[in-house]
Parts: C-alpha cells; structure tokens; sequence
C-alpha cells in the first residue's frame, strides 16, 4: 500500500466513522459522568460557555434527521481537526527547516567544541 | 472523561492549564525536530483520526459508556510529543465548536488526557519494552501497546482524582470519588486497550514504516538480503 493511500484511506475512515458509525454510539454517560452522578458530584457541572454554539454536543443546526445531524457534526469535527492539526504540523516544520537554515549559516549556535577566537 | 466546567475550582484550573502550556510548548520544540515531511500528514491524520473515535462512545457497564482516549494510539502512530499535540488539537476543537468539556476546564483536560494520557501512557510502554527486551514482534509488541493503552487511561483517571482533591468545587468526599472514578476506568481502559490494540496491529501489519511504533519493530521478516544488481557495461 502506498503511502497516499494510506493516509487517504484513514481519512476516509476517520470521516466514516464520525460521520456514520458515531450515531450508533451509546448514549449513556460516561466514565467520569457517571463516577459524579454515582457519588453526588455531578450537579456542581456548569454549562460551557459555548453550550449554545451551533455545534454543541455533536449536532448539526436545523437538521431534523438525528442520523443526518450527528453524521454532519462529526464530518465537520474531522475536517476542523485535521486543517488545525495540519495546519499547526505543517507550521512546526516550517520552523523546523528555519532552525536547520540558521544552523548552516553558522548563526546563532555556538559550537562546544571550537574553542572562541583568541583564547 | 472530559471534565465540564465547575468540577474543579479556579486556581487548579489555572494551574492546569500553565502546566499543560509549558509542556506542549516543550512538545512544540521536540517535536519539531522529528516532523519531517512525511510526518505532517501523518500527524494531521491521527489527530482527525482520534476526534473521530472519541465520539464512538462503547457501552462499558450498566448504564455507562466509556471512549478511547487515543493517548498511547496518538504515541504509538507519531511518538509522545507530536502525540501530545494531536489530543491537545482534537480537546481544542472539542471544548470550542462542541462544547464537549469546559472552556475553563480545557487546561485540565489537556493535562488528563495529552500530558498525562500521552507521554505517561509512553511512559509505561518504554518501561514494559525495557522490562520485556525479547518482545520485539509484531503480535506480542502490539499486545504490550494495549497494556499500555489501559495503563495510560488510569494515569489519566488518576490525574483528575487529583485534581479533584486539590480544587473540588463540592464536599464529596476524595477517597469516595476516587474508588468510582478508578473503577470505571479500569473498565473503559480496557477497550481502550482493545480499541488501541486493534489499531496500532493493523498499521504495524500493513506499513509499520510509516508509524513511530514501527520503529521499534524487530524480526526476521526485515532482514532482507539483496544482490547487488550487476552492471553491464557494453
């Protein structure tokens, strides 16, 4: 398998899962809910202040199909994630070559072992 | 296990998030140095990759759900800093477009599951593979990934039982929340590691060249004797 088509068949598979299998998930509260309810801690939870953003807890605005609603929320989930971590690695590699160029110049790095002019 | 806002007080919470800051800024500078180009898409992939799984909520016990964290899976495909960074992405997008976990609990979260989740749960790995030098197959490394994988959600779980202790906003008792909150964990851990396993075996059996696991992958199918081609010069 070539790399592309690895990478492509992930993403593909990332998108098939948020968009279509992520409807089947279960609907219970999870670990950490569940440990609060069960202990008497849950009630001190506070709305985040972005509980009313179009997106919150996995829906899409205006649709009325709860497959459709959640499959479109988790296609946009996955392409939000993988432009902001794309974006954020490709950045840090930019960096990484600056810091390579820097040190063929000769920059800003002293070497250890050349011992500094007139000592 | 994402933690809403409120559960923790204000100073904890603040101090969470320097915590978190300074190790992803740590994260951000080893990591630049093994980001080559292939890497990129590759880290991009994982973090997508994650996000997706983390909102496929499996049923752990009656009536509770657990789902993978993708701490030791982010590790195991692109190493613990560009790992850490990857989960640190997927709880940002999380906590700002889904309101899945709190604003002001975003540094905790960020410490649980990509600090603590990731390089602790890489951690536990490097010791099992230093405890277990032999165990260098496809199979049996990728059953230690799975250890790992469980290992990684309980240093996470025990992380908020922590937190909780230090700057729980009501007056439940820690030893009371820490039993229920390390119990159930103990039972999402294992389709973590389950989950994780099933994963990081097919990448290791498809192209382990391509994940920072497989690296670490040792056995005769990579011995390979080649002939030099001969030259024929006319």
């Amino acid at each position: 398998m070539s790399r592309r088509t690895f990478l492509v068949l992930g993403f593909l598979l990332a998108l098939l899962i948020a968009g279509g299998v992520a409807y089947y998930a279960s609907s219970q509260p999870d670990g950490l809910e569940k440990a609060a309810e069960d202990t008497g801690f849950s009630d001190t939870a506070q709305d985040s202040a972005v509980a009313d953003s179009p997106l919150a807890d996995y829906q899409a605005p205006g649709v009325d199909s709860e497959r459709l609603s959640v499959g479109l929320a988790g296609v946009v989930g996955v392409l939000a994630t993988a432009a902001l971590g794309g974006g954020l690695f490709y950045l840090m590699g930019r960096g990484r070559q600056r810091a390579a160029a820097v040190d063929i110049a000769g920059g800003e790095r002293q070497h250890p072992e050349t011992p500094a002019p007139g000592s | 296990m994402h933690i809403p806002d409120g559960f923790i007080d204000a100073p904890v919470s603040l101090a969470a998030a320097v915590t978190s800051a300074g190790v992803l800024a740590v994260a951000v500078r080893k990591g630049r140095d093994e980001l080559d180009d292939r890497l990129i898409p590759m880290a991009g992939l994982t973090a997508a990759f994650v996000f997706a799984m983390q909102m496929v909520n499996f049923p752990v016990a009656a009536g509770t759900s657990g789902h993978l964290l993708g701490g030791l899976l982010a590790a195991a495909l692109v190493g613990p800093w560009l790992g850490a960074i990857s989960i640190a992405v997927v709880l940002f997008v999380q906590a700002l477009l889904f309101a899945d976990g709190g604003l002001s609990a975003l540094g905790l979260n960020v410490l649980n599951m990509a600090v603590v989740g990731v390089l602790g749960g890489y951690a536990v790995l490097r010791v099992l593979l230093r405890l277990l030098p032999r165990v260098r197959g496809r199979v049996p490394l990728t059953a230690l990934v799975g250890v790992a994988a469980w290992a990684s959600v309980m240093l996470a779980a025990g992380a908020f039982v922590i937190e909780y202790a230090l700057g729980a906003t009501s007056d439940v008792a820690t030893s009371t929340v820490a039993t229920a909150v390390l119990g159930v964990h103990a039972l999402v851990g294992v389709g973590e590691g389950v989950i994780t396993a099933v994963v990081v075996g097919t990448v290791l059996a498809v192209r382990p060249d391509l994940v920072y696991i497989g690296g670490l992958l040792r056995g005769p199918q990579q011995l390979e004797i080649r002939q030099p081609t001969p030259v024929v010069v006319r």
